[in-house]
């Protein structure tokens, strides 16, 4: 396909400009207590989370924007919300 | 980081949603259901936006935006294309704006596409308001919502109109499949795109997406205010295929809220509740709950 | 094939012709005829296309708009307000640079309503991006819309045809229709440059901050100024394979030796033609442009062509409120520093389907040359009606500018 300045844009490369900096909080998954419900994955609006195994998950702070969505879902409060240090 | 699955997303991350956007989770749980071998026309509206700001693209699937009012009309030519190319095969073409895109400045080209039957699928993310242009009143807008061009002032309360009944009008133009969601369950996003892509003609998804800044939530409240809509009966969600209702999402008894619980998580209502007037305001939306709940039948057990 | 047609049959037996894959237009008039044959033809399974009827004119362009970035041949037509209710489409259209190829009827703006013709509606989109031919006959206009695709397809720059409504759309012409084979010959199967496919996932109108759109808008100025060359290629080949001079971007006519050039689009050349040829006979050294492309907007050839005269007189049926003509603007802008400048004058013909007689382009001539004065006028003004409105000879007057470029004064430089 033919590239054409301003008119043609690649998929995905909105993962190059990293959003990281507007973190406040980021989370910390404990990874303790999780129980495999899924929520902090399915919930999480910019597909940060990941599953590492059933009933562990962590979240990709390159694409984390430090919501909280997933540690207010999560039922056993395994997430835990820090503050962003920088 | 750089973790595959995270990666790999149809909906890429680095988009510039804000954090906690029901709009960019909605979103995300369409695409992820519908897969990679779709054409997206899209609206004008902040999923727009906060997807392609030149020179990048968060989508990983065949993506065109035109204007604010076309996105049925584009996915029409889509679709049509499609088929004189003998190329249906190769994609099905979703149609998605939001509620300002839709039941608004769109409504024209909405009723076309759904007229004319093309095979489309199209999905509102109703955000009940204009959330790219800083949160201005849509058609979609509930009653007393205070917005940006429907402040609450001395002599007004908010939004002086009701919800616009988009389904109906959907189910009446003989859409093959009419749903609504919302985003705090996106299991059953999931479960009704997949539905929706199974049929052929026209289809209409809308989906209750609670905006952070503009109903003045915190970006953690998302989920938790988009289920209190759901719950306390405002926001019915329902199938309806060929004009039958097929199905609703029962509010479980414990789960159940009133329209004031679920008003007083948001900003955007705070006047209501500081009114003198407030519990004559709220027993008005009370009742359109009320209405819901009995129109749906929304309490009781799944049969 | 030759044969006695209507205008609009004529170029909707073309446009089917050239195989687009998707056709959508919102029917008004004068354009009706054409959307009326296309369907017809559609319905007898002559023209393969998808057919779509759409609920405006805004949605029949997102429709093409849509089918072209899906890398389907697609036309539309139309006219007037439903040119004018298009205009977000249009800037669309051509800054994605979809090859789309769109006939306007041309006919007068609303308000007062008015369904005849002038070509208030295509001019007043002149900045959309669009290359936009304007044709002289119902000859032109067939083979014009052959070389549009050819031409929007090779550029990625869609191209509007602009016909009159009414006295091209709707009047009985002979017309050689070219066969299949030669359309095929001139017209290959469009191959996109990009187009929407999941095996190639592209974003496609996306949002361009302060930081790139300019440059975006930048090269899509570039794009348009190649295009003449195109477009002179393509009426060159054209000519060599039906016979027919199509005159790419501006035809000179009888302008050797002319001292006063009249210029002029569309169908009023016709009967120009005539005037000037009898002119000649009668010993006035008279000619005339013949402007067929008015996007891109040819300024060195109209200097070249113009340079000689001693006065140009620029007849058209549109007008920019407030100023003059809008093509006298433009070839004005062609001499702003130049040597040898002819005194341009412009002349507002014809709106809304007012009759132009033999007799007004005559006047219009020879006035130029007894009088040198660069002015605007209007012609074939009903003076006894604005009588009857209370209206006085000043008030006509006021209406008109008589030199709008004073000469210099002796010793000025
Ligand atoms: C013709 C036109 N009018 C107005 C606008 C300005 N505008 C852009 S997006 C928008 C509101 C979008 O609201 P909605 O459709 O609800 O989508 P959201 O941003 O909430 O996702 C407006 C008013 C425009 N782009 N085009």
């Amino acid at each position: 396909m033919k590239q054409v300045f301003g008119i043609v844009v690649q998929p995905g490369t909105s993962r190059e400009e990293k959003k990281t900096g507007w973190r406040v909080f980021r989370p910390k998954f404990k990874q303790e207590a999780c129980i495999g419900c899924r929520n902090c994955h399915m919930f999480c609006p910019d597909g940060a989370v990941y599953r590492i195994d059933k009933k562990k998950f962590d979240a990709d702070l390159d694409a984390c924007k430090g919501c909280g969505i997933c540690a207010e879902m999560c039922p056993v409060d395994d997430i835990e919300m820090l503050l962003e240090r920088n | 980081m750089a973790v595959e699955e995270v990666e790999s997303r149809l909906l890429a991350y680095g988009h510039t949603a804000c954090a906690g956007c029901g709009e960019a989770l909605a979103a995300r749980t369409v695409i992820e259901a519908a897969g990679p071998d779709v054409i997206i026309a899209n609206a004008t509206g902040c999923l727009e936006v906060f997807t392609t700001r030149f020179p990048r693209s968060a989508w990983r699937v065949p993506w065109i935006h035109s204007l604010f009012e076309n996105a049925a009309s584009v996915a029409s030519g889509i679709e049509v294309a499609l088929k004189a190319l003998e190329r249906s095969d190769e994609a099905k073409v979703i149609a998605q704006a939001g509620d300002g895109g839709t039941a608004d400045i769109g409504m024209g080209a909405f009723s076309g596409m759904l007229e004319r039957g093309h095979d489309i699928l199209y999905v509102c993310y109703d955000t009940e308001v204009y959330s790219n242009t800083g949160f201005q009143r849509s058609g979609l807008t509930p009653l007393y919502a205070h917005t940006t061009t429907s402040p609450a002032g001395e002599l007004t309360w908010g939004n002086a109109t009701r919800k616009k009944d988009l389904p109906s009008i959907a189910v009446d133009h003989g859409a093959v499949y009419v749903a609504t969601a919302s985003v705090g369950y996106p299991q059953d996003i999931t479960r009704k795109v997949k539905k929706a892509l199974s049929l052929s003609g026209p289809k209409y998804i809308q989906i209750h997406c609670p905006c952070v800044p503009g109903w003045g939530i915190e970006s953690h409240m998302t989920i938790r205010v988009a289920r209190a809509a759901v719950n306390s009966g405002l926001i019915p969600l329902f199938e309806i295929v060929e004009g039958n209702i097929i199905g609703v999402r029962k509010i479980k008894e414990d789960e159940r809220v009133s329209v004031e619980e679920y008003m007083k998580l948001q900003k955007r209502f705070s006047h209501v509740l500081k009114s003198p007037r407030g519990k004559d305001l709220i027993r008005q939306v009370q009742s359109i709950a009320n209405l819901n709940i009995e129109k749906f039948g929304l309490l009781g057990i799944n049969e | 094939m030759k044969a006695i047609m209507e205008g609009s049959q004529a170029v909707a037996q073309v446009v089917s012709l050239c195989k687009p894959n998707v056709v959508c237009a919102y029917p008004i008039t004068p354009q009706t005829h054409i959307v009326e044959r296309l369907a017809i033809l559609h319905s007898e399974g002559k023209l393969k296309a998808g057919f779509v009827l759409a609920e405006s004119e805004h949605s029949a362009a997102s429709i093409v708009l849509g089918a072209s970035a899906t890398g389907a041949r697609s036309y539309t037509a139309t006219s007037s307000q439903g040119l004018l209710l298009m205009t977000e489409v249009m800037f669309n259209i051509a800054g994605m640079r979809l090859p789309v190829v769109m006939t306007v009827a041309n006919r007068a703006v609303s308000a007062p309503i008015n369904i005849w013709n002038d070509q208030q509606d295509s001019m007043s989109l002149r900045d959309c991006g669009w290359i936009q031919m304007y044709a002289e006959d119902v000859q032109e206009a067939c083979d014009m819309h052959i070389q549009a695709f050819r031409i929007a397809e090779e550029l990625n720059i869609p191209v509007m045809v602009c016909m009159d409504g009414f006295v091209l759309t709707h009047s009985m012409e002979v017309v050689d229709i070219p066969s299949q084979d030669e359309v095929d010959e001139i017209l290959p199967p469009f191959a996109p440059s990009y187009f929407l496919t999941p095996k190639d996932p592209v974003t496609l109108g996306s949002m361009a901050g302060p930081d790139a759109y300019m440059e975006i808008r930048m090269l899509l100025h570039k794009a348009m100024k190649d295009a003449p060359r195109v477009i002179q290629d393509v009426s060159d080949e054209f000519e060599e394979k039906t016979g027919r001079h199509q005159g790419g971007l501006l035809d000179p006519y009888e302008l050797e030796d002319a001292e006063i050039v009249l210029v002029s689009m569309g169908s009023l050349l016709g009967t120009m033609k005539d005037v000037v040829d009898q002119l000649r006979d009668e010993g006035y050294p008279i000619g005339i442009l013949k402007v067929r492309t008015t996007r891109p907007f040819p300024r060195e050839k109209f200097h070249d062509l113009l340079c000689n005269a001693r006065a140009v007189a620029v007849l058209e049926k549109d007008i920019s409120l407030g100023l003059e003509g809008i093509l006298c603007s433009e070839i004005r802008s062609a001499f702003c520093r130049a040597a040898k400048t002819p005194n341009i004058s412009s002349f507002i013909v014809g709106l809304g389907g007012r009759d132009v007689r033999e007799d007004d382009i005559r006047n219009i001539a020879i006035s130029m040359f007894e009088n040198d004065s660069c002015r605007v006028e209007f012609v074939g003004i009903n003076k006894e009606a604005l009588a009857a409105a209370h209206w006085r000879a000043e008030d006509y007057t006021e209406c008109i500018s008589t030199d709008v470029c004073p000469k210099p004064e002796k010793g000025d430089s």
